[in-house]
Parts: structure tokens; C-alpha cells; sequence
């Protein structure tokens, strides 16, 4: 369930781009504006809005935003403001070209994006960056990654419901054999986890549950320190869990000293429109204080304001 | 009467050709019209086909199967043709993971159509066969050295603009030469260049333009094509099939169909002539006639012509745009 809020009657599209206008121009930028606009627009009206201004103003509304505002509000405001797909394909070119083994962010939009969606920002990145994603990754992410990595992406999973049980149990023994053997980069665990499609693997965790007593995901704690297993384990996640996994790239962003601003902002952008609500609902179940209480003890300013204006508040 | 049953002898694909010499046969019915005789002679002049069994002339049960597929090359074509090319690329692909068919057609496939052909491809996959292209080949091949660069290769959505990073070109050239040189010639227990991280890497994710420079600075640093070097083990079909699919497209379906064409030609090198004429009819025949020409010194229609027959002769000619 999406938190986005929109506003019962939407002004029309001209008005919203003049709005925007009005509030780049003359000294300093009007920030409660740009909020209050499109801080609640779904994806169809931002996009109107940006061609509108366009046509408008013959400059893009991007660029406008990234020449009046800076630092944590511009990045929000930037990847709320693009399209679904462009936000992954900047997000995932960001995630290759910086790539250390601690990245989750390609794991996330591998796993948490229908397959549609993920071929959408495929497409979207030859556009952007004139290249493909594959091969960015492919070229920046060495070793057992790259072997995990390229595929999770590249692939465009069935979609359909069907699973064949038979199927799920052979696969189950055959991943808890390989884990138990710790040949955690073994073919056979990445040729599942990256070509299967959805149902299938949760019926095969399922029955990896069933057959031997616990959840996958406990029997990929050996090295509690080691990143491989942290991704497998997310990969995992992403698909049994979605709003769990958010939930705790949420924590973990606000929790201690300082801010992970940077996961925090991604998590809200990118799940705002989508399950942003359940995210919410767990953490609250998790932490007791409402996500957005959280938010806005952790940052300030206008950047606290977006968040909080996707994050549903009034 | 000797050469009528020749004719009629021929017209039944007596003599290894492809296809069957329909009009012949028709003709024959009626010009041997009430005259069993002739008919009976026609029998006693085909060992291939007809046995003598005392009284009898029966049929061989061996030849019945051989024309039931010359008979039906002619039907393959057009149905083939007439399906969606989406269709008819996740069909092929099927064909080759559910039965012992050469990988090479997974190659062609993902490495000859365009990005969003592939897609489709694999969108009808998916509404046809109810899994991911991927997940089957990745399940099909997974004893096999190959399995990663077939995986690799399906799964490619290509950039498909003109831009080339030059010194990414050339950089990956030289890893290619490095990956060659080290690679085990086959019968140690080094790893098979297929099988290579690196070499993977730029065959199934770089753009068809970059590839193409890839191997022309190739050649200008080793003195080789990249084609040479990578094929110099057995087992490494697939890897010269993808180079010679990504950068040289005419060349390759120009050896398939010459591969159809010759003498003792196996049931699936024949089948391919069907597959390459119809699927590339529309997109680079006229390349393919071309580089035929250029490596066998004759032209593709006459080819054709000599060793097809009937409507399935005249089908194949039409599709590949002879007289044009």
C-alpha cells in the first residue's frame, strides 16, 4: 500500500508547472512549495509536470531543481521527481559504478521490481547512459558477485503462478546440500536464486522450511561477517519479505549515531508508491514509535519535510 | 521409360536432395494413367524404396520416414514463416532444450536478433512454455562448460547505439588475447576458455557495435581474428558460434546454409536451411547471399537450386530474394 498522498482535486498541470516556477525564481527557493507539489503527485502527474515545464520553460525541471537546491533535499526531490524506472536505473548505475560488497541496492531492485519493471529501467539506462546495465555491472563487480549480480539482473522471470512442486523439493535438497557443503557461489545456487521465477522460489523456501526445520536464511549465518551471505540472504528476503527488508534498511539508516541518508531517502523514493505502508506498519510493530517520528528525529529541514510528506503526513 | 522413372525416382528425393519435386509427381499421375505397368516398373527401378518381397514390391519402412520429412519440409517452411517471429524464436529455442538439438540455435537466436526481438522472444517463451528462457537453459546446461555464456547470452539486453568507448575496446581486446593464451588447449584440468569470467563477461554483456571494434583491435594486436584463437580447442564450438553470431552475422548463416547444402548433410544441418531462410529473409538475406558468394565462390541461389526440390525449392528461392 502506497503512503503517498494526493490531493482529491489536482490542479491542472499548468498551474502545478507555474507553481514550480514561481517558487525557483528571485533569491532563495521557495522549498515548502516544491514539497507541497510534488510531494504529492503520483508518477503519471510528475511526469506531465515535467514535460509541461519543459515546453514551459524550455529548461528540464530537473535541472532547475539541482540548480536552486542542494545536498540531502536535492537527492530526495531528484529521485522522487523521476520516473519509476529512470530512479532504478540511476540508482543501479550509482550501485555499479561505487560498488563495494557491502551494496544491497542492486539486490533490490533485482528482487523487489516485477519483471516488466525491472526491463523498463534496463531500457532506461541504455537511454541514460548509453550503455547496459549488465555491462556496467559486469565490468565494476569482480569475483562471486559478479557471478551472483549479472544474472540477477539481466533475468526476466515468469510471471505467472504456476510452480511445480516436485520442482521446489529437488531444489530445496539441492541448496541445502550446497550450503551445507558451504559452496555458497556454487552454479547450481545461482542458477536458482537467479532464473526461477517468484512463486517458484517461495515454494522452494517453503519447503526448505518444511524438510528440515528452518528458514534458508539461518543456514546462511556461518560468517555472520561475510557480505556474499548477507546478499544471498537478501536476496532471499526481497522475495519472502519485502516490507520486512525495507523495514530494516529503515532501522538501520536511523539507528546510532548519524543517518544512512542516502538508504534512507531510497527506501522512502522508491517504496513510496508501492508498499511504503506496510513498510511503515512493521516498523512500528518493530520499534514502537511510528517510522515517521523516527524520521524526523533523525534529519531536519526541508529534507525532513519530504520524507515526511511521502511518508504519508499531512 | 527409363528416364521417366528416373525423373519420378528423383522427383521422390531418390538422390539426397531436399524437398520433393511435386510437379513431377503430379505429372507422372497423369501421364502413366492406366498403365500399371509403368507403375510397376517405377517400383522395380527404386531398391531404395521398394523391396521385393515375392509377389509384392513393398515399401520400405525406413524410406516411408526419410519422404515423410522431405514431404514435409515444404509445410515447415510456411508454418514457420507464417508464425510471429516471436514465436517462432521462443519455438526454436524450446525445440533445442526439450530434445538433443544443437545449443548452437540458443546461440543464434540470442545473438543475431535485435535487443527487443530478444525480449519478445522471451515474453513468448514465457506465455508458451510457462517458464523463463533462462530458467530452462540454465537447468538444461548445467553440467555443461558452456552454461554460463548460454545463460549470459539469453539474458543480454545490448545497448544498441553507435557509441564505443575506444580504450575500453582496446583494453578488452588484450584481456580477450590474455584469456586465449591462458586458457587450457584441452585434456588438462585448467579451466576451458569458455568457462573464462572474463570472456564471459564482454561476449554476453558489451553492444554488438563495441564487439566489433573489440575484435578489429584484436586482429591489429595479435595478427589473428579472435575467431582463430578461440577456437582452438575442441568443445569450443559454442564460443566461435557467439563470436562469429555478434560480429559476423552473413558469415555465420552463410556456413549454416552451406553446411545444409553438402553432401551427407545430417537431418539437423538440413533443417536449418529452413530455419536460417525464413527467419532472415526479412532482415539480412542480401548480406547472407553476399558473404555465401564470397567464401564458396557460388552463387546461393543456384546452390539451392541444385539440391532442392519441387515447391519447397521454389519457397526457398523466394524467401532468400533470388532474381532480385
Amino acid at each position: 500500500m502506497a503512503t503517498l498522498k494526493v490531493p482529491a482535486t489536482v490542479p491542472p498541470v499548468a498551474d502545478d508547472c507555474e507553481q514550480l516556477r514561481k517558487a525557483f525564481q528571485g533569491w532563495g527557493t521557495n522549498e515548502a512549495l516544491i514539497i507541497s507539489i510534488l510531494g504529492h503527485r503520483d508518477a503519471a502527474q510528475r511526469r506531465a509536470i515535467r514535460r509541461a515545464y519543459a515546453e514551459a520553460h524550455g529548461e528540464e525541471l530537473l535541472r532547475s531543481i539541482t540548480d536552486e537546491i542542494s545536498g540531502d533535499f536535492e537527492r530526495a526531490v531528484i529521485l522522487w521527481t523521476l520516473d519509476p524506472a529512470e530512479r532504478d536505473a540511476v540508482l543501479a548505475n550509482e550501485a555499479a559504478r561505487k560498488w563495494q560488497p557491502g551494496n544491497r541496492v542492486l539486490v533490490e531492485i533485482a528482487c523487489t521490481r516485477t519483471s516488466a519493471q525491472i526491463f523498463a529501467a534496463r531500457q532506461a539506462y541504455h537511454e541514460r547512459f548509453k550503455r547496459s546495465l549488465e555491462e556496467d555491472i559486469a565490468a565494476h563487480v569482480t569475483g562471486d558477485f559478479r557471478k551472483l549480480l549479472v544474472p540477477l539482473v539481466s533475468t526476466y522471470r515468469y510471471d505467472g503462478p504456476e510452480v511445480n512442486t516436485r520442482l521446489a523439493h529437488s531444489e530445496a535438497k539441492l541448496l541445502h546440500e550446497k550450503i551445507h557443503h558451504k559452496v555458497y557461489s556454487d552454479d547450481e545456487i545461482i542458477r536458482i536464486l537467479t532464473t526461477r521465477s517468484k512463486p517458484q522460489l517461495l515454494a522452494t523456501f517453503n519447503h526448505y522450511n518444511d524438510a528440515f526445520g528452518h528458514r534458508i536464511n539461518k543456514d546462511l549465518k556461518a560468517d555472520p561477517k561475510d557480505e556474499y551471505l548477507k546478499t544471498l540472504r537478501a536476496i532471499i528476503r526481497c522475495f519472502s519479505c519485502p516490507d520486512r527488508y525495507f523495514e530494516k534498511v529503515a532501522r538501520q539508516a536511523i539507528a546510532g549515531l548519524g543517518t544512512d541518508e542516502n538508504a534512507l531517502t531510497r527506501v522512502i523514493t522508491t517504496r513510496a508508491e508501492v508498499d511504503l505502508k506496510l513498510i511503515k506498519e512493521v516498523y512500528q510493530k518493530r520499534n514502537s514509535v511510528p517510522l515517521e517520528r523516527a524520521v524526523a528525529g533523525d534529519t531536519s529541514g526541508d529534507y525532513e519535510s519530504m520524507l515526511l510528506a511521502l511518508l504519508g503526513q499531512e | 521409360m527409363a528416364d521417366e522413372v528416373q525423373q519420378l525416382n528423383r522427383a521422390f528425393s531418390g538422390l539426397g536432395g531436399l524437398g520433393v519435386d511435386e510437379p513431377t509427381m503430379v505429372s507422372a499421375l497423369a501421364r502413366w494413367r492406366k498403365q500399371p505397368e509403368k507403375r510397376s516398373g517405377f517400383r522395380k527401378g527404386f531398391p531404395g524404396f521398394f523391396k521385393s518381397h515375392g509377389e509384392i514390391d513393398r515399401c520400405e519402412e525406413e524410406y516411408m520416414l526419410h519422404l515423410a520429412a522431405e514431404f514435409a519440409r515444404f509445410k515447415n517452411l510456411m508454418v514457420l514463416w507464417a508464425m510471429h517471429p516471436w514465436e517462432r524464436d521462443a519455438r526454436l529455442a524450446h525445440h533445442v532444450l526439450h530434445q538433443q538439438h544443437p545449443a548452437a540455435i540458443v546461440v543464434e537466436v540470442a545473438c543475431t536478433r535485435s535487443a527487443d526481438e530478444l525480449l519478445g522472444a522471451r515474453r513468448a517463451y514465457q506465455a508458451l512454455f510457462h517458464h523463463s528462457l533462462e530458467e530452462d537453459v540454465a537447468y538444461r546446461a548445467r553440467d555443461k562448460p558452456y552454461c554460463s555464456l548460454l545463460v549470459g547470452l539469453v539474458t543480454a539486453y545490448r545497448y544498441e547505439g553507435p557509441r564505443v568507448n575506444e580504450e575500453v575496446a582496446k583494453a578488452e581486446a588484450k584481456a580477450l588475447g590474455a584469456a586465449a593464451k591462458s586458457a587450457d588447449g584441452g585434456g588438462g584440468s585448467g579451466k576451458k576458455l569458455v568457462e573464462n569470467d572474463e570472456v564471459v563477461r564482454i561476449l554476453t554483456t558489451r553492444s554488438k557495435p563495441h564487439l566489433v571494434e573489440t575484435f578489429k583491435y584484436y586482429k591489429e594486436m595479435h595478427g589473428r581474428h579472435v575467431e582463430e584463437d578461440l577456437s582452438q580447442s575442441s568443445g569450443e564450438e559454442t564460443l566461435l558460434e557467439t563470436v562469429l553470431c555478434l560480429a559476423a552475422p552473413a558469415k555465420y548463416f552463410s556456413q549454416v546454409i552451406e553446411g545444409a547444402l553438402r553432401d551427407g548433410a545430417d537431418h539437423h544441418a538440413k533443417e536449418a536451411l529452413t530455419r536460417v531462410a525464413v527467419t532472415r529473409s526479412d532482415h539480412d538475406m542480401d548480406d547472407i547471399r553476399a558473404a555465401y558468394h564470397q567464401q564458396f565462390g557460388a552463387k546461393l541461389e543456384d546452390a539451392i537450386a541444385a539440391k532442392a526440390h519441387g515447391h519447397y525449392r521454389d519457397a526457398l528461392l523466394s524467401l532468400v530474394g533470388a532474381g532480385k
